[in-house]
């Protein structure tokens, strides 16, 4: 047992590795193009441009993980920072750490809502939460009477988070971003709760044999998904300064899977980890970044990073298919 | 039987209480479908449609799809026309993909407004435009408002929304024939266009690009909501107002906090709610045969006084954009 472990991690530790080799050559290239990419500046631009989309990957990468997917996360995302502004325009006193709280827990509502119909119903995740993206969005423009939130009601605190902070002036929603993917990999690697989520997704049917109860930690997962999207719906009012219903978290879902994805998480669950995630989401936002520096046209820009996305996943999965077949074929239980 | 009489006996009381004007158009109901929901924007335009219905005695209804596609409302102008309303005022998100179905309002007999924005080269299938300034002007006037506050000198850029917004793209053509055609503007280089999409996200990180791809960078135009909120929020973090100053159109409440703290000092739109106000009005006045839909004809609207229906039969509401500075910021709600 020890020992296939450790090849799967030796296989995992290398594709974290491809994708860290794909990030430096493009990285080089694109600074053989335009030097002016390798430069500090670039690296704060890539820094501001991924929190949300790290922290939302972290609990997409663990629905993945138990042979799920959550594609509600951009309602959820847009619901939880509409609910957090309305409580700083109506309540002008609250702090603007009330904003978290009441943002990741209505996340967590959300996302246990999610689990329950999944798990109570036995439906497939892809159709619930394709469904609960149209409802949670619909329920928004409800409760926001489909009005935005004006900047002047976001806390400056709240806005600083995005600019600057005590720890060598970075600003605060990227320390928030690592932070919450070093305790993803705390949960998933270092406790019995996390490796039960890769038991589940490895082989459902086998998961009760062994003890685990898989409705409560399916339920865990789908709530973990929708508090990190509210904590990243919390961090988009902090960043972009305004919460708008029919914008705030639109398509961000696709952009979320597309970078866990590339970090290495398979779409049928088991397999995941966070240092891939991270290094995925950093590869996504490095090439949104580095297109505009480029001054690729409005025309390309959709079609080129696309493009870079379908690329990287075949080279992951070239390599994959290689690893797999020099590791022992049994495994998966 | 009791409810009957309620009910009647309330439509008497309302039709009596708003008055003449009402007893002629009682029946007069007016749909406005708005480019997406949640569009502060349109809220304004919104009230000002209500407004006036509220003194002509009008039915208004506000309409809109979630998002801001080029087909997406069709299904809204299809209902309305089902309903058999009388005028569908409409904020185009396409300049062609509602040719078809405007025109088989026509035929019904609903009059077809275009506000807020027309559909360029279509004009054939609306009876008329509702535009809030001269469009023509509006590229030169953006380029003259960032030429003020940079002296007139520098390395300038333009964030726009997506590359096919016809509003952006017939104002960008207006940036460019200033610069390249008035003497004023000669040191003026604009050294690149780039397009957000009207996503925070990606007008933000078009934003940051251009901070860092042009050093030398004096000045951003965004003609539009989203870009220049994005922009004046990333010169703000960058700590560059100084460096570089943002304008273009944006609405006051989004803009507000920047220029109070220095970030912007001055940007420019119209007044949304005369829209609204104005499009009530000709369409009433029209369906009552007090207004004649000719290039050319004046009329008279209450608060914005005489008007006149230009060619193409495109009517403004005011003659050139409304500057918002510190100074003014502050008498404005939308």
């Amino acid at each position: 047992m020890n020992r296939i472990t450790g090849v799967i991690g030796a296989l995992l530790r290398r594709r974290a590795a491809g994708i860290a080799v794909m990030l430096l050559i493009f990285s080089l290239v694109v600074g053989l193009i335009q030097p002016r990419f390798l430069t500090p500046d670039t690296l704060r631009i890539v820094m501001l441009a991924i929190p949300l989309i790290m922290v939302a990957a972290m609990g997409q990468m663990m629905v993945l993980v138990s042979r799920h997917v959550d594609l509600s996360m951009g309602s959820m995302l847009g619901f939880t920072a509409i609910v957090a502004g309305m409580v700083f325009r109506d309540f002008p006193d609250v702090p603007w750490w009330v904003g978290f709280i009441v943002a990741i827990s209505t996340g967590a509502v959300l996302g246990l809502f999610n689990g329950l119909v999944v798990t109570i119903f036995k439906l497939p995740s892809i159709i619930v939460t394709l469904g609960t993206l149209s409802l949670f969005r619909g329920v928004l423009f409800l409760i926001s009477d489909a009005r935005q939130v004006d900047p002047q009601f976001i806390p400056s605190a709240l806005i600083q988070m995005s600019q600057t902070s005590p720890v060598f002036g970075i600003p605060g929603i990227v320390l928030i971003a690592f932070g919450v993917a070093f305790l993803t990999y705390l949960f998933l690697d270092h406790t019995r709760l996390g490796r039960q989520i890769y038991a589940i997704g490895s082989n459902p049917a086998a998961a009760p044999l062994r003890g685990i109860r898989v409705v409560p930690v399916t339920l865990l997962v789908f709530t973990l998904s929708g508090a990190l999207s509210g904590l990243a719906g919390i961090m988009y009012a902090s960043r972009f300064g305004y919460v708008n219903p029919s914008i705030t978290g639109v398509g961000f879902e696709f952009t979320v899977i597309a970078a866990v994805v590339i970090g290495g998480a398979s779409i049928n669950g088991g397999v995941g980890t966070v240092l891939g995630t991270v290094l995925g989401v950093i590869l996504l936002g490095t090439v949104s970044v580095a297109l505009p520096i480029l001054a690729v046209s409005a025309f390309w820009q959709d079609a080129i990073f696309g493009a870079v996305i379908v690329i990287a996943l075949l080279i992951d999965r070239s390599v994959r298919e290689r690893g797999a077949r020099s590791v022992v074929a049994g495994h998966r239980p | 039987m009791f409810r009957k009489s309620l009910v009647f006996g309330l439509a008497l009381g309302v039709s009596m209480a708003s008055g003449a004007a009402a007893f002629a158009q009682e029946s007069l109901s007016i749909v406005f479908v708005g480019k997406n929901t949640g569009n502060p924007y349109f809220d304004s335009l919104v009230q000002g449609f209500e407004d006036a219905c509220d003194v002509l005695g009008c039915e208004f209804e506000f309409v809109a799809p979630a998002t801001a596609e080029a087909t997406s409302q069709i299904p809204f102008i299809t209902a309305q026309i089902q309903r058999r309303v009388d005028v569908i005022a409409i904020s185009p998100n396409s300049p062609d993909a509602l040719n078809q179905v405007l025109d088989r309002a026509r035929q019904r007999g609903i009059l077809v407004l275009s506000v807020n924005g027309d559909i360029t080269g279509s004009e054939e299938f609306r009876d008329a435009a509702i535009l809030p300034t001269d469009f023509e002007k509006v590229g030169s006037d953006q380029v003259e408002m960032l030429g003020s506050l940079i002296n007139y000198e520098g390395e300038i850029a333009i964030l726009s929304a997506t590359t096919e917004a016809p509003d952006q793209n017939k104002w960008i053509v207006g940036m460019n024939e200033a610069l390249e055609n008035n003497p004023k503007y000669a040191k003026m280089t604009l050294v690149a266009t780039v397009y957000g999409d009207d996503q925070p996200e990606k007008s933000t990180t078009e934003a940051e690009a251009l901070l860092s791809t042009y050093p030398n960078l004096r000045g951003i135009i965004s003609p539009t909501t989203v870009g220049i909120a994005a922009s004046a929020q990333v010169v703000q973090s960058a700590n560059k107002a100084d460096q570089v100053k943002v304008t273009g159109l944006g609405t006051p409440n989004q803009m507000r906090p920047f220029i109070k703290d220095g970030t912007v000092e001055a940007f420019q739109l119209w007044s949304p709610y005369n829209e609204g106000w104005l499009a009530s009005y000709f369409a009433v006045g029209l369906k009552a045969g007090t207004i004649v839909n000719e290039v050319g004809a004046t009329f008279e609207v209450p608060n914005l006084g005489t008007i006149t229906i230009n060619e193409l039969n495109s009517i403004n509401t005011q003659a050139g954009l409304t500057t918002f500075n510190a100074d003014n910021i502050d008498d404005f709600n939308f």
